[in-house]
């Protein structure tokens, strides 16, 4: 806001840092810095026989709490070219769409379809430049007119090339299936599963990581013209509503959950108080006998 | 003590069948002392888009100022309202300019796209955009909310259903919030009317 312009005009773009000192004041007083949504996660990719398959989970969180049980984690960066994003869910989200914007720039200004290693080369340099501090980890892959790729992006901007990768706080899980059941020249059938696999195996170990399975597979056909990707969508959907609760007295139907295990225990009357007649499991301090 | 907890709010929207309502507290405090019970967090964009804020207070009213000064821009220049997925982009932008030293505020963005479907739309401090398709809450009684919302809500309610499901979910969760209360604000928007409500809550 410079003294010149009474009006504060619209400014050209990139970060602004005027509300650095403030707030920095402020956590010099004590006060907690927000919690920021991550997108906890467990992305995957690897090259199978015609392509590339990404996967990737769906839950959002802040703190321990899950802000989106359905959220997209992969990224739209050209017509060939998909990336995951694990972290900070604003920097993954910004970091993309901004190289997504810058390439398609490029395809007008050269008249050729994107290659994977331009959009590595845009990542890699806006994260590095700033040391880090875009919290952003992706894996991308993609076919173009040098065969399919698959690479990976860690924040401060190093990256790695590889058959098969892994990012996120379920990574791990995901890895060991990866290493245990990758082999190369996968068809595409075992290559989806492959992914679902380790994408679950993240899921079910890492806490960060839940709800639903995204698959995108990326193809090329023909003449060296890559195929459309193929958004598989939800293959593996653990969430499901089947809960109707009407509190609200305008009438609706309330359905009832069938328990999985029930077990009761019988109490014996105690004299002067009366239970119900039905099995239910109290403990009160006046128990004598419990028989199960 | 975070910073969100200064002020305290209470923020939700939820859609309904070709419309959608928005609701927050009415309290606003300096941590444990009430100073106004008639704080409007909500405020109208145009008629079929609506903006609420929670958080540090001063931050809200700074990013509702530039929110409401871009947007009259825009309609100078394109001569027509903004569409409420481009104002979410525009306010996850804003917000995202000042990724490294943020406005301590989420906004909950509600409106009618085209097609009078129901839009709405959360993003965190720094403006990752969380589009959801039932509700979407905010404040400091989130937590609360998440779960009142979850158990009551149904798909495709009737504006009147909505308004009841809504007023519901939003006080049982600001009566389990101490920082967040003293009644309730509640905007009903249908294509063709928009109704607003305060509702009387517990007074503690």
């Amino acid at each position: 806001m410079s003294s010149s312009s009474i009006v504060e005009a619209p400014p050209k773009g990139g970060f602004s840092f005027d509300l650095c000192k403030r707030n920095e004041m402020l956590s010099g007083k004590g006060v907690k810095h927000p919690n920021y949504r991550k997108t906890g996660t467990t992305i995957v990719g690897l090259i199978f026989q015609d392509g590339v398959i990404l996967g990737a989970d769906t839950r959002a969180t802040s703190g321990p709490i899950v802000c989106d049980k359905n959220c997209e984690k992969i990224h739209f960066m050209a017509p060939n070219i998909y990336c995951c994003g694990a972290g900070t869910a604003a920097d993954t989200e910004s970091v993309t769409d901004m190289v997504s914007s810058q390439l398609q720039l490029h395809r007008y200004h050269t008249g050729r379809e994107s290659r994977v290693i331009t959009a590595l080369t845009l990542l890699k340099k806006h994260l590095f430049n700033y040391q880090g501090h875009i919290s952003a980890a992706l894996v991308l892959g993609g076919v173009d007119c040098t065969g399919p790729h698959l690479h990976t992006i860690y924040p401060h901007g190093s990256t790695d090339t590889l058959p098969f990768a892994t990012m996120g706080s379920g990574s791990l899980a995901a890895m060991a299936v990866f290493e245990s059941k990758y082999k190369e020249g996968l068809n595409k059938k075992e290559g989806i599963k492959l992914v679902t696999e380790a994408i679950c195996s993240g899921i079910f170990n890492d806490l960060g990581s839940g709800s639903n399975v995204d698959v995108c597979v990326i193809t090329k056909v023909g003449k060296l013209l890559p195929d459309i990707f193929q958004f598989l969508g939800r293959s593996f959907s653990l969430y499901q509503f089947n809960f109707v609760l009407n509190g609200c007295g305008t009438g609706g139907k309330r359905i009832h959950e069938k328990p999985l295990k029930t077990q009761s225990t019988h109490i014996r009357q105690c004299e002067g108080i009366h239970l119900p007649q039905e099995d239910r499991l109290v403990s009160l301090s006046l128990l004598q006998q419990i028989s199960i | 003590m975070s910073i969100f907890e200064y002020n305290g709010s209470a923020l939700v929207a939820m859609v309904g069948k070709n419309c959608f309502a928005i609701a927050s507290d009415r309290r606003l405090g300096v941590q444990l002392q009430t100073i106004a019970t008639d704080f409007q967090r909500i405020s109208k964009v145009h008629d079929r888009l609506f903006i609420g804020l929670s958080g540090l207070a001063t931050d809200a009213q700074t990013l509702h100022q530039r929110l409401m000064f871009r947007h009259k821009l825009y309609q100078l220049r394109e001569e027509r309202d903004m569409k409420p997925e481009t104002f979410a982009s525009l306010v996850s932008a804003l917000l995202y300019e000042k990724r490294f030293g943020p406005y301590f505020c989420q906004p909950v963005i509600a409106g009618l796209s085209d097609d009078d479907k129901p839009f709405i739309c959360t993003t965190d401090s720094i403006g990752a955009k969380e589009l959801a398709k039932d509700f979407v809450v905010a404040g400091t009684a989130g937590d609360s909310l998440y779960g009142a919302c979850e158990a009551m809500f149904k798909p495709d309610m009737e504006p009147e259903e909505l308004f009841e499901t809504l007023s519901q979910a939003l006080l049982a969760s600001v009566d389990r919030d101490c920082l967040s209360g003293w009644g309730g604000h509640i905007y009903i928007v249908t294509p063709t009317e928009v109704k607003e409500c305060t509702l009387k809550g517990r007074m503690d």
